[in-house]
């Protein structure tokens, strides 16, 4: 019953074509000689050079890395404290308001979160920079991180749990030998989820971002405003590398991962 | 409720209340205060020295001035309408190119399926910004677009795209065609074939059974992937800012103007506060629709 037609065939080709043909049209031109970006003049790394040789460009690499590492770590504790809360405490005082900020920042648009925020900052004083960069994109982060967690956890048995305090654990105990490895796959796609999100803000940095922490994405909108430059195109191919690299490395290995429990419950079932 | 796991609610809960919420009330603050030529630039401040008469003073300073400002000067209504327009006929378009790609996916063999799910993810783990880049060098003048249509002689002179809503659109459905997918193939996957089959029996044809049968049990993933693009689209900044032209509209533009160029901080908070008013409707039905599949699930 279920065929794949010529109709299907089509629409995924086109699909997929206008999918891809702009990356592979950036990366394609990345290595032209010429520095007008719609005539090819050859092949060269003339620009790759040119950008390890631009200061500014590392230095906003430096800092967007840097916030990115640290604000998902800091997203990936308290959205996983969060999914915590939103499957297992049952009902408390302020449940409502709790569940709908979490979800509220997956909705909300980036202007006004990064405008909150530098308000915010401005009527605390504190000074803008990296940290609060960092404490803005924890905030965004962590309810998404919440979300990939608390739809994980809405599937664990916790009978699991219960076996490990007949065993005799502690809270803690039981959480790190029993909760935690069930739980890591969507710990990590979280974590990960929260890097992404961060090294690709423009929005919310650009509001809360001080004069000597410029992250890439700001450094390269003030370069683009303009019009194409073949030095973004350069930077533009080795970030698309690296993200292709990396969610082709974790589907794998998640893949093996699966399919290495699959294997054991079947064997644990015989 | 022991103390560690009051601790467990209490971390989370605070950082929410302090970085999510407290900003809100500011801006909702800040929208009723005066624009004055200071450091910051709005009065009145809360000067908590003053003690309890400072809550007082903050208090009859406030009114809805701004939003007054905001009727009566017509390029905010044009920039609400715009982005309204742009949003809408903008989710059309994505739905016009996405259903057709998460039917055919739907329909792929088993075997294909992950490996298609994969190339749908994949450019939303890219950069946001490069992507809508990507168009700049594409759609401009002396673009690879116009050189391949003036090639093939469909055109003389270059079409006009980039710094025109066109491009917007353009940008728009790229950037979001995934967020419509993914829903929409959900549900399409979770189709009991069956149903086709008797309604194939009962004497409906191949397309009638579709329109009949295939289409109504898509309709939450159909909602649900509208939503998810309509809702970013209607405060979206970085797409009309590097594809549409100055004629481009559109509210998330207009509030960074405001802030940026023109330093003005009470009419941008209440610029947000009104969009964030016109979200509301759209993010309550969303969820109805997500609970509504919930429910059905269960």
């Amino acid at each position: 019953m279920r065929k794949f037609t010529w109709f299907n065939a089509v629409s995924l080709t086109f699909g997929f074509v206008f999918l891809y043909i702009p990356m592979v049209i950036l990366i394609f031109y990345s290595f032209n000689a010429s520095k007008l970006v719609t005539v090819w003049a050859g092949f060269s790394t003339r620009w790759y050079g040119e950008l390890i040789n631009n200061q500014a460009f590392l230095d906003a690499a430096w800092v967007t890395l840097k916030v990115g590492f640290i604000s998902s770590t800091i997203a990936t504790i308290l959205g996983t404290m969060a999914a915590f809360v939103l499957v297992r405490s049952g009902r408390f005082f302020g449940r409502t308001l709790f569940s709908g900020m979490i979800y509220a920042p997956l909705v909300m648009p980036e202007v006004i979160t990064g405008l909150s925020l530098l308000l915010l900052f401005i009527a605390i004083g504190l000074d803008r920079g990296v940290t609060t960069i960092v404490l803005a994109h924890a905030t965004f982060s962590m309810c998404y991180v919440s979300v990939v967690v608390s739809s994980r956890m809405a599937t664990f048995d916790e009978s699991l749990e219960d076996a490990a305090y007949d065993l005799g654990c502690t809270g803690w105990d039981a959480f790190r030998s029993v909760t935690l490895p069930i739980i890591m796959p969507a710990v990590i796609a979280g974590w990960l989820l929260a890097f992404t999100l961060s090294l690709d803000d423009l929005v919310i940095a650009s509001f809360t971002a001080g004069p000597s922490s410029t992250t890439l994405p700001i450094k390269i909108y003030s370069s683009v405003r303009l019009g194409v430059s073949p030095e973004i195109n350069a930077l533009s191919t080795i970030m698309i590398a690296i993200v292709t690299f990396g969610v082709l490395s974790v589907s794998i290995y998640s893949k093996r991962v699966i399919e290495r429990q699959k294997r054991e419950e079947q064997l644990a079932n015989s | 409720m022991n103390i560690s796991k009051r601790l467990l609610i209490a971390v989370p809960y605070l950082w929410l209340l302090v970085l999510f919420l407290i900003p809100f009330l500011i801006v909702f603050k800040i929208s009723l205060s005066d624009y004055a030529v200071s450091i910051p630039p709005y009065a009145p401040t809360l000067d908590l020295s003053k003690g309890w008469a400072a809550f007082s003073e903050l208090w009859s300073g406030l009114d809805a001035e701004n939003y007054w400002f905001l009727t009566e000067d017509d390029l905010y209504w044009k920039a609400y309408l715009s982005s309204l327009k742009i949003a809408i006929i903008s989710t059309f378009l994505t739905l016009l190119v996405g259903f057709p790609m998460a039917y055919a996916m739907a329909n792929a063999p088993d075997e294909w399926r992950p490996s298609l799910m994969m190339l749908v993810i994949l450019p939303f783990w890219t950069s946001f910004l490069i992507r809508v880049y990507a168009w700049m060098g594409i759609l401009s003048n002396e673009g690879l677009l116009n050189q391949f249509l003036m090639w093939i002689g469909v055109i003389s002179d270059p079409l006009v795209i980039l710094n025109t809503n066109a491009a917007v659109y353009i940008g728009i459905v790229y950037t979001y065609l995934p967020f419509m997918i993914l829903p929409i193939y959900a549900t399409l996957e979770k189709l009991d074939h069956s149903l086709l089959e008797a309604a194939q029996d009962l004497g409906c044809t191949r397309s009638s059974a579709f329109w009949a049968v295939t289409l109504p049990l898509a309709k939450p993933g159909i909602i649900a992937g509208c939503f998810l693009v309509f809702i970013p689209t209607l405060g979206e900044f970085v797409i009309p800012s590097l594809l549409g032209g100055s004629k481009t509209l559109m509210i998330g533009k207009v509030l960074w103007e405001e802030f940026f160029s023109n330093r003005d901080w009470t009419v941008a908070s209440a610029v947000a506060i009104i969009l964030l008013l016109i979200l509301i409707i759209p993010i309550v039905l969303f969820q109805r629709n997500e609970q509504k599949q919930r429910e059905a699930g269960q």
